[in-house]
């Protein structure tokens, strides 16, 4: 069956959701809060959401929009230049080649397979920061953030599955 | 076989993007202007964007607070009644500082601090992130804002420009790992350099072990470079503890809505000095609203003194900044 050009372009426009979406949350994240601390501790969702696209939409989240998503943080976020470029990567591959196990499990499993992720995605990111200065940085506010991080995918997950069932559609 | 082909093809993407990322850090290390531009050039982009979202949840966050002083209203009436007693007796003091400052001034025939312009910004992003703290204001090139001027609110010091792109402007916090500024600590005037290291407290440096520090202590610019005019209130001495010291900066980050992007154009006075522009290098009334409390913060104007009198003092209310306002004293 031959698709009709409208029909393609729509495709086309549900499939960049996922990654333009991780683009906006990237910018969504520096808005300023005006809730004392808030803004230091604000969850990673672009993390969140590459963890969330890698595991069940691999097609629409290529490793390349991992690493350019994660430049994009960098250059907004202030953080030496490249750091979450690395971790995103990195966290992409171990996602990609741990999908087998993680499909089909229950939502603590894959909580509790984020919690680690995310744990080792900060301790990445704290080495590579400390590295790149030749010191090592206080990473009280990165432990902060790993937190708010796990502590918020339940929340963050539903409006991701939601825009996955609604919009983006199985593959 | 096709299979591994991909397979063997995923793998190299993952080394190709691991070593671009590497490589990106690396020129982050080794030119680091080269980065800085490119990160205020992304923001200029996106300043439209993150102005247009920024300005909703500043109004939502106006609500919330002025709800919440309504109902603390009838206390926080009687608490700043006191706190106005307790003003106008320092504002007497002040200008009879003023005065007799002048008059000091005068006799000793003291070059007076630099003209200073200031250009009013709203803050339109707040990274936070763990590893840097900066802010973005909605100030760039095209209002005069350059690298390296100073970046203050009515509470104090918030930091400087670290580079500046048409329309936005990329601001280095006190507290960020990468920032450094020289002080002056308490009434002895004890010089040390306050070093952010991405922890709300930053931390004081280099300070004299013989100095006695107590917290509470007053934290000031201590001017020693010409990166900071002397003066500016930064914070107050929170901890000392087997020698570190830290400071709680006035300013919080979380707070600032709208900040002045000073521009006390040092070199500038200088070069114009040299070259005979000016006759002399004394240019009138630096009003920095941060420096109120400096001690050399009001000059008489530059006939007054051609004339050898006085001033009569004044204290100059100043007026709250707006987006966009720009106010040349």
């Amino acid at each position: 069956m031959k698709r009709s050009f409208w029909h393609r372009l729509d495709l086309l426009a549900r499939h960049v959701v996922p990654v333009s979406l991780a683009f906006a949350l990237v910018l969504l994240s520096t808005v300023p809060l005006r809730v004392p601390l808030l803004n230091l501790v604000f969850p990673a969702l672009a993390l969140v959401s590459i963890y969330y696209w890698t595991l069940y939409r691999p097609d629409l989240m290529p490793p390349a929009a991992a690493f350019a998503i994660g430049l994009a943080d960098d250059v907004l976020s202030g953080a030496p230049f490249g750091v979450n470029a690395l971790v995103f990567v990195l966290i992409h591959a171990a996602v990609n080649t741990q999908r087998g196990f993680f499909l089909g499990k229950s939502f603590a499993i894959v909580w509790l397979g984020f919690a680690l992720l995310a744990g080792a995605a900060f301790t990445i990111a704290w080495l590579a920061v400390s590295a790149f200065y030749g010191l090592l940085v206080n990473g009280t506010g990165a432990l902060l953030q790993a937190g708010t991080t796990i502590g918020c995918l339940p929340l963050i997950w539903r409006l991701l599955v939601q825009c996955h069932l609604r919009i983006v559609g199985q593959a | 076989m096709w299979n591994a082909w991909k397979l063997l093809a995923t793998w190299l993407t993952y080394g190709v993007l691991v070593l671009a990322a590497g490589a990106a850090m690396l020129l982050g290390k080794a030119d680091a202007v080269l980065v800085e531009r490119l990160r205020v050039q992304v923001a200029d982009v996106v300043a439209p964007i993150l102005e247009s979202v920024s300005r909703p949840v500043d109004r939502a966050a106006d609500v919330v607070a002025s709800s919440r002083r309504l109902v603390d209203l009838v206390e926080e009436n009687s608490a700043l009644r006191q706190e106005r007693e307790h003003l106008l007796q320092w504002q007497a003091v002040a200008q009879r500082l003023e005065a007799e400052n002048a008059q000091l001034r005068d006799l000793l025939k003291l070059v007076a601090e630099p003209e200073a312009r200031f250009v009013a910004a709203r803050v339109v992003a707040d990274p936070g992130g763990a590893y840097a703290h900066s802010l973005l204001v909605n100030t760039g090139r095209r209002d005069g804002v350059e690298k390296g001027q100073i970046v203050l609110t009515g509470e104090g010091l918030v930091g400087r420009i670290a580079a500046s792109a048409n329309r936005v402007s990329r601001v280095l916090l006190i507290s960020d790992l990468n920032s450094r500024v020289p002080v002056a600590v308490g009434e002895g005037r004890a010089r040390a350099i306050l070093a952010g290291d991405n922890s709300v407290y930053p931390r004081l440096i280099h300070l004299d072990p013989d100095e006695t520090i107590a917290a509470g202590d007053q934290v000031v610019t201590s001017g020693i470079t010409d990166a900071f005019p002397p003066g500016l209130p930064v914070g107050t001495v929170v901890s000392v503890q087997h020698g570190d010291v830290r400071v709680a900066p006035f300013v919080k980050q979380s707070r600032v809505e709208f900040v002045r992007v000073v521009d006390h154009r040092l070199p500038a006075l200088i070069d114009d000095f040299l070259a005979g522009r000016t006759e002399t290098p004394i240019l009138p009334q630096l009003q920095l609203p941060a420096a109120a409390n400096a001690q050399l913060s009001a000059s008489a104007p530059a006939e007054a003194q051609a004339e050898g009198t006085a001033a009569p003092p004044s204290v100059v209310p100043l007026p709250v900044p707006r987006p966009g306002d720009r106010i040349r004293p």
